[in-house]
């Protein structure tokens, strides 16, 4: 992040307290326009992430760990450092993969699945209801220091190999992405933000 | 009329009836032909098949701008629509990705064929147990969600190694589904067509099939602009036109009103044009047979020689009193007196353009072609066909008042004569201390194409991430099957580059097809089913596979073990088949196989030496390495050379001409005196005003001498009539109005011939009178 978009990002963050501490909102239970609101204000996030794949086929669960970089309001990156190194970019709608030396673009509307599956994050991570409601039907439960997005697929294509997903933050911070798939596999991320970098 | 007369004029009108059916059946072009040599190695070969024909030349860009982004990305869709059911068109594409399931069927049902790492090491035991180690790291990673519902079929990852292979190279960014420029501001297609490059006619219907398409289905609120070196082609070819058009026209008018009102005479002006314009017919009908099709700058050129071959009429009239018969001599005067001085002038023209008749520059061999047939017939016509035709009472204004006034001035500018060595001294001294090159090296400066069209195709080329193809290996045999098995060997070595970093990347047909002997080799090296089972087992061992996960790997190896390789008919409509046909054509009877390179950084240059030495090593036959832009360069920089050569033996054969003709050496140098100053100064002036000269200018001086040779002929004699005196002004009038005003003209080639010629056959003139003998 460049000094010049510091302070903004620094009221950012105060906004997203002011509003957690704010006494009338904690009274009330949460709604999804207010979640969506706090984490629209996010214009940028990283943090580290560790993923654990359960999977029929294998007789152990497979682990990965990396960074992920959000910057608002349509560019994820996801840099995988271990076991091996790949990069995954979204920007817009256009996917790209970087792995050694090749690099594959997708372009999101090509490949329904893997646009639920990315959009489940981008969105949540930009609160965009609108994105996530193309995909998935949502139920929030908790308040808002914990709280617990569900997205139930819509989208037949995206039904076919996803179950659910579950999304659980605080604030305007995401720490875990469950997905659980319809063959009963499931993948497990948790999210560390490491704040402005 | 006497019966020689009538001879005469009867075939001279057959001849016009020949060369006007020859000229009605000609084509024109305006493309890179001009240019490209006539006898080429076999690098300049590939060249120029590149340019003509060549992937890149077929390339047509599309922009849709204005209105909003909706619509443009709507039209995008309904263009690339229409454009994909139009024969004309190889392929369109905006970016939608319509045979995307059909590639992905294809790839993964022949992936023991196309994969680059099927081999008889795969199906080790090692082999197997490194590559499904491989595909479970990759169930880890982002894309492990899709590769899950693959890994029972291809626990190798044989898809995935294609798609590496395959590569994606640069994208350019989409929206809503479609290509857009990096400002969004443009929507973004990409077409190839049936017609080749240089097939402008051909490339004029493909964009005019783009533009009904376009107009037929966007709204009026957007437009279209297209680049390539198809539409700048067409486009350059109808700019000279309209340019000929124009400023011929606009000659045509000046010297007609000068003559008019000199002759008083709408048939003596009718009967003058004529030795012109059978000229010029005769032209074109030569340049027709001789080289198939006529170049613009040709065409352009031609137009502007009216100015001179006009001149021979002028002279014939200005004496029209002399041309009558006088009872009992059977030759005119005119013929006797005037008649030796034209026609040593009309040789010193055609020898000076005959030597670029050798030229290995078709574009100059055509000018010289043009200009010989042309002067030598109308000279001709002047002579033979013009006098019978002359009507007996014929009365031109008498000019002799205005041809005393001049001899007046004569005299006086005699006078002149040493500021005159004094300012050829300083334009010697200008043209040699000059300090950057005087003449252009580049072949990009002969570009018909406006500098705003050049920017508007980089800035689309950049955005389509389509970066020119500068480097290329090219391999050669004689079917289609043998030119890719020859690439598949070439690959060896180049790969050994990449990893050495002489180059980034290549790219070769056999990417998107291996040749049939490459798959059969691969599906041999497929094991029976028990071997198969066997030693996966084994490989699994260490491997938290679970058992019994894979068995539709199994049999979709034993269904592959079955198969037939692959051919170009089983992968119709794919984008293989788009690739493969960019990378592997057919040139005459043979086949190329074209393996583009990348440098390893942008800017950075290939070594050649390196590369044809790897090529060399690998001892494949007919393979060449192509540096396309340094083979032009190179090329212009031969041209150029040559044109120079050429013009200094065209200048020695004047001077042969005239040494001929005189038997004088002092008096060839008193006539060509004048001329060399007249093409020294010129050029200086060019040089101050920053030109760069190019090969058309040389044409230009080569002109000055051929046409400033005339007055200087005139000036050398004796006694001078005040009658031709007036002639000869009427005569410099009418050239500088013809090649004049081709310098105003926007195409560079026809400006580099006019602001040559214009101000030199002025300077021609003045300095033969400067440097008359004393009288």
């Amino acid at each position: 992040m460049t000094s010049s978009c510091r302070p903004l990002f620094r009221v950012c963050l105060l906004a997203g307290w002011l509003v957690l501490f704010s006494p009338a909102l904690q009274a009330a239970p949460l709604s999804i326009a207010q979640l969506m609101t706090t984490l629209a204000r996010q214009p940028q996030a990283a943090a580290t992430f560790t993923e654990k794949k359960t999977l029929a086929m294998l007789e152990q669960p497979l682990e990965s760990s990396g960074e992920l970089l959000y910057t608002a309001p349509n560019r994820l990156e996801k840099r995988t450092l271990k076991p091996r190194a790949e990069t995954m970019v979204l920007d817009g709608d256009t996917l790209t993969l970087s792995r050694g030396r090749r690099q594959h673009v997708l372009q999101l509307q090509d490949y329904p699945e893997v646009a639920g599956m990315v959009e489940s994050i981008r969105a949540t991570l930009a609160g965009d209801r609108h994105a996530l409601e193309r995909f998935y039907t949502l139920a929030l439960s908790g308040e808002m220091e914990a709280w617990t997005l569900q997205l139930v697929p819509i989208d037949p294509r995206v039904g076919k190999l996803i179950a659910r997903i579950q999304v659980a933050g605080g604030g305007n911070e995401v720490r875990s992405v469950e997905v659980l798939q319809v063959d009963g596999d499931r993948s497990l991320m948790r999210i560390t933000p490491t704040g402005a970098q | 009329m006497t019966l020689r007369g009538r001879i005469a004029v009867v075939l001279w009108l057959a001849f016009i009836t020949v060369c006007a059916t020859l000229v009605s059946r000609a084509h024109f072009t305006a493309d890179l032909s001009a240019f490209l040599p006539r006898a080429p190695t076999a690098e300049q070969q590939l060249l120029v098949d590149q340019l003509k024909s060549g992937i890149a030349s077929r390339l047509i860009l599309i922009g849709i701008e204005g209105g909003t982004a909706a619509q443009r990305s709507q039209a995008s869709r309904a263009l690339a629509e229409k454009l994909r059911t139009d024969p004309q068109f190889l392929h369109a594409a905006n970016g939608e990705t319509t045979s995307l399931e059909r590639d992905q069927q294809v790839l993964f049902d022949n992936r023991y064929q196309l994969s680059p790492a099927v081999s008889p090491a795969l199906f080790t035991v090692e082999g197997l147990e490194a590559a499904v180690a491989d595909s479970i790291d990759q169930l880890a990673s982002s894309t492990g969600l899709l590769g899950k519902r693959l890994f029972p079929h291809d626990p190798t990852g044989e898809f995935m190694h294609i798609l590496d292979s395959l590569g994606g190279g640069s994208q350019p960014r989409t929206r809503d589904g479609v290509w857009v420029s990096r400002d969004d501001q443009r929507a973004l297609l990409l077409v190839r067509t049936q017609a080749e490059g240089s097939d402008t006619d051909g490339q004029e219907r493909a964009l005019h099939a783009i533009r009904s398409a376009f107009e037929a289905s966007a709204p009026a609120s957007l437009q279209l602009v297209m680049t390539g070196p198809g539409p700048f082609s067409v486009e350059a070819r109808d700019s000279i036109k309209q340019e000929v058009a124009r400023l011929s026209g606009l000659g045509v008018l000046i010297i007609m009103s000068l003559l008019l009102l000199v002759y008083r005479s709408p048939r003596a002006l009718f009967l003058g044009l004529l030795p012109v314009l059978s000229g010029a017919l005769a032209g074109i009908a030569a340049v027709s047979l001789g080289f198939g099709t006529i170049h613009g700058v040709t065409l352009g050129f031609g137009t502007a020689l009216i100015g001179e071959a006009v001149d021979y009429s002028i002279y014939l009239f200005m004496q029209s009193e002399h041309t009558r018969p006088i009872a009992g001599e059977p030759e005119t005067r005119w013929i006797r007196t005037y008649w030796p001085t034209i026609r040593i002038g009309v040789f010193t023209s055609v020898f000076g353009f005959a030597s670029l008749l050798f030229s290995g520059f078709p574009g100059l061999a055509q000018l010289g072609l043009y200009a010989v047939a042309g002067l030598t017939t109308a000279a001709l016509v002047t002579r033979f066909v013009l006098p019978h035709l002359l009507p007996g009472n014929l009365h031109i204004r008498d000019v002799t008042a205005l041809g005393n006034r001049l001899q007046g001035w004569r005299q006086p500018l005699t006078r002149l004569r040493w500021p005159l060595f004094g300012l050829f001294l300083a334009a010697i001294a200008i043209v040699t201390l000059h300090r950057e090159p005087i003449w252009n090296q580049e072949l990009s400066a002969l570009s018909p194409v406006s500098s705003a069209d050049q920017a508007l195709d980089a800035s689309m080329r950049a955005d389509m991430g389509a970066p020119d193809v500068r480097y290329l290996v090219v391999v050669t045999a004689a079917d289609m099957q043998a030119a890719l098995a020859a690439s598949e060997r070439i690959s060896q070595p180049l790969r050994k580059l990449v990893d050495a970093g002489v180059i980034a990347d290549f790219e070769g047909p056999a990417t998107y097809l291996p040749s049939m002997a490459m798959q059969q080799q691969r599906l041999a090296s497929l094991p029976n089913p028990v071997t198969l089972r066997l030693r996966f087992q084994a490989a699994i061992a260490h491997l938290p596979l679970r058992p019994g996960q894979v068995e539709a790997f199994f049999s979709d190896v034993e269904a592959a073990r079955q198969r037939t390789p692959l051919q170009r008919e089983d992968i119709e409509g794919t984008s293989l088949a788009q690739g493969l046909d960019a990378l592997l054509v057919k040139t005459g009877t043979r086949w190329a196989a074209l393996m583009p390179l990348r440098a390893p950084a942008a800017a950075a240059e290939i070594d050649a030496d390196t590369l044809r030495t790897a090529l060399a090593a690998s001892g494949v036959a007919d393979v060449y390495f192509v540096d396309l832009k340094g083979e032009s360069d190179r090329l212009y920089t031969g041209y150029l050379r040559e044109a120079i050569l050429l013009s200094l033996v065209g200048l020695l054969a004047i001077a042969a001409v005239l040494f001929a003709a005189t038997r004088s050496a002092a008096r060839v140098v008193r006539i060509v005196m004048p001329l060399a100053m007249a093409v020294v100064v010129v050029v200086a002036g060019l040089v101050l005003a920053g030109q760069a000269l190019t090969i058309l200018h040389l044409v230009g001086m080569l002109l000055i001498v051929a046409v400033g040779s005339n007055y200087a002929l005139f000036f050398d004699q004796d006694n001078i009539a005040s009658r031709t005196l007036a002639a000869l002004l009427l005569a410099v009038t009418t050239t500088v109005a013809g090649f004049g005003l081709l310098g105003f003209s926007s195409v560079p080639v026809l400006n580099a011939i006019g602001t040559t010629v214009g101000p030199g056959a002025i300077l021609a003139l003045l300095f033969s009178a400067i440097l008359a003998r004393r009288t």
